[in-house]
């Protein structure tokens, strides 16, 4: 297990040269890295004819780099500065016009950015440029037949070009080699705008050629350098210092020119390169100008549009520690982690509520709308569980919010209000993970948002989001459970012995209506520790008169025998027919397969989600560790008492689990009863039109 | 020569992209160009109404099952096509003013043919098409009254040549499966699984047939004679030697009353056990059945079907307090199918529920 895991608990993102690599550079880059001080990277600008000028930030946003498991070459290309004044006909992105359009916007931002040197407009992806990865490309490009026609030319149109070129080069070459670091969108930024004033030519043309040979790794490494110096500057050295910084990457290139271009010395480079990077990488966090949020933001949001976000893993620490930054609430992290568990966010439970209290009247921008932070609340103390009433809630919470939302000035409804619902859902996030039914809600809300037309007034938008909401709770939640039930009730006879888990409010549903209808039957409510969810449905079902046997999951193999069906609710069902439920529900159904009862999962069709998942591991909820140590109302169950400490105890409380397909016999929804294998038609035959279902 | 030219691109035609709709479909059907063959029974029943719409309201109900029982009582005529031939009828002669009123006339008259034979499938699965295609089609509202009832009328009489062509295109896609000299064990009487056989021997394969004997219809017997006129080389086992026939059986092929949503499929009874000792053995077992046998229901168990008891006799006196338990068909799982030959191609039994929720929702 350790040994497994051991590979990628590697934090730096790493890519895996491919191809025709110097080996001396690729073991010089991961060297030791050198306390920050000590390589304090010259801060180096041109200050020739044609001065590269760097707007971008360095900030190790490794969250943007994951969220973007696709080679996504647009934002590199929008980043590239715009044209110089001089030059209008000149794209945006270099290389893709198309995108250069959708850009434009942020590109004067850009542009008036350059000026000051505050790297302005810097993409996460750009921003988190591995330094790594364009030294792999300066590698692979090593060796290369350099056709630059002189030092004078600092960065000539060739090296802009071939730079612009190689920012699609690189982000492939990074999706194949390092799709498992996750860094795929990291593309050296140039600035091409200086350059494009000196030759023309390199703007006007959009497509970018195959210019490998034109570039010479020491220009990479020039343009690196610069980088790392506009970073520097935006750091906050000031604008002086950069000045000087210019200067000195003048120099720099110059001389590192000549050097590339005699073979023999640059394999140095890329070893001098990559001593230096982790000290970029650890100079990066601090620093976060608004424009790069901005930016940030606009980039994240594009890259939503297409790609699902990956959930976070925990066991990255970069991004666990970005994200309590920027969490409202402050949580601490359980001390005794289980280890395969790592991956999933394994908190010490009720430590957020002080903090959670502390900010309730706190006037914050960012705080969240009243109803969503008491949603929040209910879930942190588990008052509101169970899937539908989870989503119901929040629904709910953000219809309020949509009523008492107005759009901030200069900002336009469609997109702020998504934004704002973004940083609601990782407010909701942090006090309990969201279920997938409430993703698929929250993905159902922005689809909407999205298809707003434009020209509607935001009184009218309200008005038709909040509709939209209160169809989507009664169609796909209240009309489905009704039909469900409906389709359920023939499945019961007179004389059988029905049994279920934990307590689910459609079996609930479909036994109280069953028993209305005059069946005549009788029920086992099994039940697990440590939530004893069963109580609750057992103390229904005999308020209501019917005939119950409770007993707990160890008796589930002596409770089968007389059963007749079996009910069983679920979190979501996933496109291979695996039902994603409350842990111990793929106990209770293999040990009814096993006895040839037929297992009946009873889920509405909202709860259905694309993703395959074989295990409960990959993606799972952890619960309280303590609840499991602790039983109600037994004070001499106390041998456990300080298992905290102990470093060789780690407890797992896990609330959900995956239920292979081959233990549902069918699967119950509002549009009828299917085999598990159907649940991809569903999918499919529901969700083409954008969120209808 | 060229007949075997003809055939495979024939089956080309079948094979390729079966992608079904069965409105579509319905559409293309000009196989049987021959509608006066059933003119002469619509006539007569038509007489037979007229009669009987003299009497009362009820009755227009029962012309609905007389008219079905004539349409059932033609031997190539499948029971899904008889009521969808029924319901036609019904179209015809009903005097609704509105597409509505016509569409709760049919309603109505289905409702009463699927009460009159609750046990059978292939007749609701037959209804359910109907209706379906009835309140499906839009382009219905536009139309008035006149037009939308000869559109339906027109569309009621296509299912019989429907039913034809697709019993010619399962016997085309399932001709592939029988190897030359294997043998092939088959249970009950299914003129979808005659067509294929006879068409597979009649492309000069050799094979040898196993029927069983089929009680309590003795069904298997009728097949075997049937079999013997195609010159296919036929023998008779008892339904209880399935198992000790299986070793040498190569494949199980047998027709379905019904295909359900699991992929499963309602058979005559005995399937169920023919197909369990097939999958113990290994043995694949095919299903050959047209898709408008594809019902929407999800047996679990033996338990939920509809029972559908027969007369069964004993040879001997029984006495009297021996309950002689008998059902004329079973529910055979998915899992112990291999595959299921229709007219939308040879489809996996889990295949079948895509299909069927395509068609129905």
């Amino acid at each position: 297990m350790e040994t497994r895991r051991g590979a990628r608990m590697v934090i730096d993102p790493k890519v895996r040269q491919v191809g025709f690599v110097t080996p001396g550079s690729e073991l010089g880059r991961p060297a030791a890295p050198e306390p920050p001080g000590a390589a304090a990277p010259v801060p180096v600008v041109a200050n020739s004819p044609s001065p590269v000028i760097i707007p971008l930030l360095l900030i190790p946003d490794t969250s943007s780099l994951r969220t973007t498991p696709l080679p996504v070459p647009s934002p590199p290309s929008r980043r590239v500065v715009a044209a110089p004044p001089a030059d209008d006909s000149m794209p945006l992105g270099s290389y893709n016009p198309s995108d250069a359009i959708l850009g434009s916007s942020q590109g004067s931002s850009e542009r008036t950015g350059n000026n000051d040197k505050h790297g302005s407009a810097p993409t996460d992806s750009l921003a988190d440029m591995s330094l790594s990865n364009a030294s792999t490309l300066a590698i692979r490009l090593e060796g290369l037949n350099v056709t630059n026609d002189g030092i004078s030319n600092v960065l000539s149109t060739s090296t802009v070009r071939s730079a612009v070129a190689a920012a699609p080069t690189s982000v492939e070459h990074a999706f194949q080699t390092s799709s498992g670091q996750g860094i795929i969108g990291s593309v050296p930024a140039v600035s091409v705008d200086m350059a494009a004033a000196a030759n023309p030519q390199a703007g006007i043309d959009p497509r970018p050629m195959p210019l490998k040979d034109r570039t010479s790794k020491a220009e990479r490494r020039a343009i690196q350098e610069a980088q790392r110096a506009a970073k520097a500057a935006a750091k906050g050295v000031g604008t002086d210092i950069a000045a000087i910084a210019d200067g000195n990457v003048a120099n720099e290139v110059k001389s590192s020119k000549p050097s590339s271009q005699k073979k023999g010395l640059s394999e140095k480079k890329p070893a001098v390169f990559s001593d230096k990077k982790p000290v970029v990488s650890s100079d990066k966090k601090p620093v976060v100008s608004s424009d790069k949020k901005s930016a940030e933001k606009a980039s994240e949001k594009d890259k939503r549009k297409d790609i699902p976000a990956p959930r976070m893993q925990f066991d990255d620490e970069q991004r666990v520690a970005k994200a309590k930054r920027r969490s409202l609430i402050e949580q601490t992290e359980a001390k005794n982690r289980v280890e395969l568990f790592r991956h999933l966010p394994q908190f010490l439970h009720g430590t957020q509520l002080p903090s959670l209290e502390s900010k309730f009247f706190h006037e914050d921008p960012l705080h969240p709308h009243p109803s969503v932070f008491q949603v929040g609340l209910q879930y942190l103390t588990r008052e509101i569980v169970g899937g539908n009433a989870r989503c119901i809630a929040m629904l709910m919470a953000f219809r309020d919010m949509i009523n008492d939302y107005s759009t901030p000035m200069e900002k336009t409804l469609v997109r702020d209000l998504t934004a704002k619902i973004n940083s609601h859902v990782s407010f909701l996030i942090t006090c309990r993970p969201i279920s997938i039914s409430m993703g698929n809600a929250i993905k159902f809300l922005k689809t909407r948002i999205a298809s707003l037309p434009v020209t509607v007034s935001e009184f009218e938008a309200k008005h038709s989001l909040i509709l939209e909401i209160d169809r989507f709770i009664q169609e796909k939640i209240v009309f489905a459970d009704n039909e469900i039930v409906k389709h359920a009730v023939t499945k019961i006879r007179d004389g059988d012995v029905l049994l279920t888990h934990g307590s689910s409010c459609v079996v609930e549903m479909i036994l109280v209506r069953a028993f209305e209808l005059g069946k005549k039957f009788q029920v086992v409510v099994i039940d697990s520790r440590p939530r004893l969810e069963g109580k609750g449905l057992l103390r229904r079902l005999l308020g209501k008169g019917l005939h119950c046997t409770y007993t707990h999951i160890n008796a589930a193999s002596y409770a089968m025998q007389g059963v007749t069906r079996v009910f069983l609710g679920a979190a979501s069902v996933l496109s291979n027919g695996t039902v994603y439920s409350r842990v111990g529900t793929a106990c209770v159904a293999m040990v009814a397969h096993a006895l040839g009862v037929p297992v009946m999962i009873c889920c509405e069709t909202y709860k259905f989600h694309e993703r395959v998942q074989l295990d409960s591991i990959c993606s799972n909820e952890l619960g309280d560790p303590d609840a499991l140590v602790e039983v109600h109302g037994r004070k001499d169950v106390y041998s456990l008492r300080g298992w905290a400490d102990s470093k060789h105890l780690h407890v797992l409380n896990l609330m959900y689990d995956a239920t292979p397909a081959d233990y549902v016999s069918m699967i119950i929804t509002e549009l009828g009863m299917v085999p598990p294998t159907s649940v991809p038609v569903i999918l499919r035959e529901y969700r083409k039109v954008p969120y209808v279902m | 020569m060229k007949s075997e030219e003809e055939i495979s691109r024939r089956r080309g035609e079948v094979s390729g992209a079966v992608t079904y709709e069965w409105l579509t479909q319905a559409e293309a059907a000009r196989f049987h160009k021959d509608p006066d063959n059933f003119k002469p029974l619509r006539a007569s029943s038509l007489v037979g109404q007229q009669q009987q719409r003299l009497s009362d309201e009820r009755e227009g109900l029962f012309s609905v099952i007389d008219e079905f029982n004539l349409w059932r009582s033609k031997p190539e005529l499948a029971e899904a096509v008889a009521a969808i031939k029924a319901l036609t009828a019904v179209i015809q002669r009903s005097e609704a003013t509105t597409m509505m009123g016509l569409e709760i006339d049919l309603k109505k008259a289905s409702e009463a043919l699927k009460a009159w034979d609750e046990t059978s499938i292939s007749l609701s699965a037959g209804c359910d098409l109907f209706m379906r295609y009835v309140t499906r089609t839009s382009a219905l509202e536009y139309e008035d009254i006149v037009a939308g009832k000869a559109r339906l009328i027109e569309r009621g009489e296509k299912f019989g040549e429907i039913s034809l062509k697709a019993r010619q295109t399962i016997a085309l896609l399932g001709k592939d499966f029988v190897q030359d000299g294997s043998t092939i064990l088959t249970h009950g009487c299914s003129r979808v699984v005659l067509a294929l056989l006879k068409l597979a021997a009649s492309n000069g394969k050799h094979f040898h047939v196993i029927c069983t004997e089929g009680r309590p219809k003795n069904s298997g017997v009728e097949m075997a004679n049937q079999l013997l006129s195609a010159k296919i080389p036929v023998s008779l086992i008892i339904d209880s030697a399935i198992a000790y026939t299986m070793e040498k059986v190569d494949m199980v092929l047998v027709g379905a009353d019904g295909v359900v949503e699991s992929g499963g499929i309602i058979n005559m009874i005995g399937t169920y056990q023919a197909a369990l000792v097939a999958h113990s053995m290994s043995k694949p077992v095919y299903v050959a059945a047209e898709s408008y046998k594809f019902a929407r229901m999800y047996p679990l168990d033996q338990r939920d079907l509809p029972l559908a008891p027969c007369y069964v006799h004993f040879p001997g006196a029984l006495p009297e307090s021996v309950i002689a338990e008998v059902s004329t068909r079973d529910y055979t799982p998915p899992k112990y199918l291999t595959l299921l030959f229709t007219d939308l191609g040879v489809l996996t039994p889990s295949a079948v529920s895509d299909e069927l929720i395509q068609l129905y929702l």
